[in-house]
């Protein structure tokens, strides 16, 4: 069934049309204004002014390796990332720790460790699966590269961004 | 004929088509500066300082994409299309007088006699380039554009006409420059009263100027493309236009044409209704050549105050459909004009009567 929509009539002063050309004038002219006084409040602008101050604590940026005090890298390639990585970004190659070596009893270290980061999805899961606190997310999320090649983090780029992790693994202590 | 007039009229020639173009791709720019404010953004900000450098970042954008020539098209009108929107636009600023004497050389590149007629007959040249393009374009959408373009011209050249006669009944010939020397001596035409405060008639003359200043404002609004009587370009009917099927410099052309179109309408305004380059209590170029910049000075802040207008009016308004376009043009401006001449002409003879 149509229904007919009314039409409101209109008094001769609306069908000029001329006070509401000025009242629109009048609105587009206060924004204009404004602006100029700067007191409108705009979008970032985002090269120049950054949020890295106000991310969230709980932000998921870049996923990361971290070394410890003697500058041994944490990982000890039990390539559960690898397994647990649901758009299979990371690749890790494991090295034997030769016997003589301070650390052999940890017996094995990551010999490469990529990331894709054209797959990575940023969602923790390395971190949440980590035995050795190994790999965290960091807050970097503007990850560029001209070819997909560069957007492969190796090991240098992810202990460079990763950095120094003190003290002993408590991953665990919390939910003992 | 003389050799220093050749070389004064070449010299004006040369800086004038320069001031307008650098005009017309600032206009540009300041359009999208405006509308950006208008509508809480900030617009383009990145080339340059404040973005002033856009204009030349555009232009080499536009001048080096490929310039393609659909199969379909009538090729001699498709190339010639752009340059007929862009040369009357440009041409009709001959006449115009932009400046009062710079060194004792008049401020106007042609003086003739039939003025404001020299100004209607190339204006109206204009949408040729329209029709034209989207005739030869060979496509629905643009030949849509054209069609719209000559119905809506021919709906308010009309009035366009009309609304001027009030001015040369005042003046008495149609000479631009002394369209402007008569209002240096009584008043500027949208307030005749100045100068001569205790005629009634003068104030009553106000009402019709006032009136023809506003049906010829909105004429020129339609006659130049501009938004509430866009209609040939639509965007978001015809997808673009005349000029969809154009691409980069023939492209570039007719958003030249447009707003050159836009800076001679607001000249030709300025100089009929708002006092062309004169200001109160700045005297003209013979008093000094400081004083002749000053005047050329104030005639293109003038045209960019009006240049602003348009572009104000342009994020303001809505477009008019089809049919509500062509019956303000025939059934309302058309008649306000026309009465208007009756008016002034009823109020003239009293005018002059002290």
């Amino acid at each position: 069934m149509a229904i007919t929509v009314p039409r409101p009539k209109l008094n001769w002063r609306e069908r000029s049309y001329l006070p509401a050309i000025v009242a629109g004038l009048a609105i587009t002219f206060k924004h204009f204004k404004n602006m100029l006084l700067g007191r409108t409040k705009v979008t970032m602008q985002y090269p120049e002014q950054k949020w890295d101050s106000s991310l969230p604590d709980h932000y998921r940026g870049a996923p990361a390796l971290v070394q410890d005090e003697d500058g041994r890298v944490r990982c000890v390639a039990c390539q559960l990332c690898e397994f647990i990585c649901p758009p299979r970004a990371i690749k890790i190659i494991p090295g034997e720790i030769p016997s003589a070596d301070r650390f052999a009893k940890v017996e094995k270290y990551p010999e490469a460790f990529d990331i894709d980061m054209i797959r990575c999805i940023f969602c923790g899961m390395c971190e949440e699966v980590c035995p050795e606190q190994a790999i965290f997310l960091r807050k970097d999320y503007a990850i560029t590269g001209f070819t997909r090649a560069d957007m492969v983090h190796h090991k240098e780029k992810l202990l460079e961004i990763g950095g120094v992790m003190h003290g002993v693994v408590l991953k665990w202590n919390e939910k003992k | 004929m003389d050799f220093a007039f050749v070389v004064t009229s070449l010299l004006k020639i040369v800086g004038i088509l320069v001031v307008i173009l650098t005009m017309v791709s600032y206009a540009v720019y300041a359009e999208r500066r405006v509308s950006a404010f208008i509508q809480d953004r900030l617009g383009p900000n990145r080339v340059g300082p404040a973005g002033l450098f856009q204009p030349i970042a555009d232009m080499f954008k536009l001048l080096l994409k490929e310039d393609f020539t659909p199969r379909s098209a009538n090729t001699f009108y498709y190339w010639l299309a752009p340059c007929l929107a862009v040369m009357p636009a440009i041409i009709t600023i001959a006449v115009v007088p932009f400046g009062s004497t710079l060194f004792g050389v008049p401020m106007v590149i042609a003086d003739v006699n039939v003025g404001i007629l020299f100004v209607f007959a190339i204006a109206s040249l204009g949408v040729y380039g329209i029709v034209i393009g989207g005739w030869a374009s060979n496509s629905k959408y643009p030949f849509l554009g054209g069609i719209r373009s000559s119905a809506q011209m021919l709906s308010y050249e009309l009035s366009l006409g009309l609304a001027v006669i009030p001015v040369f009944l005042l003046v008495g010939n149609l000479r631009l420059t002394s369209v402007v020397r008569y209002q240096i001596e009584h008043g500027w035409f949208i307030a005749p009263f100045v100068g001569d405060w205790t005629n009634p008639w003068k104030w009553l003359l106000a009402i019709p100027m006032i009136i023809s200043f506003l049906v010829f404002m909105i004429a020129i609004f339609a006659e130049t493309n501009r938004l509430p009587f866009d209609l040939p370009e639509a965007e978001q009917e015809l997808a673009g236009g005349y000029n969809i099927e154009y691409s980069s410099m023939k492209f570039a052309l007719y958003f030249l044409g447009e707003y050159a179109a836009m800076i001679t309408g607001s000249a030709v305004i300025v100089t009929l209704f708002l006092g062309g380059w004169h200001f109160p209590g700045i005297p003209d170029g013979s008093h000094g050549w400081i004083f002749g910049l000053i005047n050329i000075a104030v005639f293109f802040a003038k045209v960019a105050a009006l240049i602003f207008i348009f572009m104000w009016v342009r994020w303001t308004l809505p477009r008019f459909r089809y049919d509500q376009l062509m019956r303000l043009g025939w059934l309302f401006f058309f008649e306000i004009a026309l009465v208007n001449i009756f008016l002034v002409a009823a109020i003239l003879p009293y005018t002059s009567r002290l």
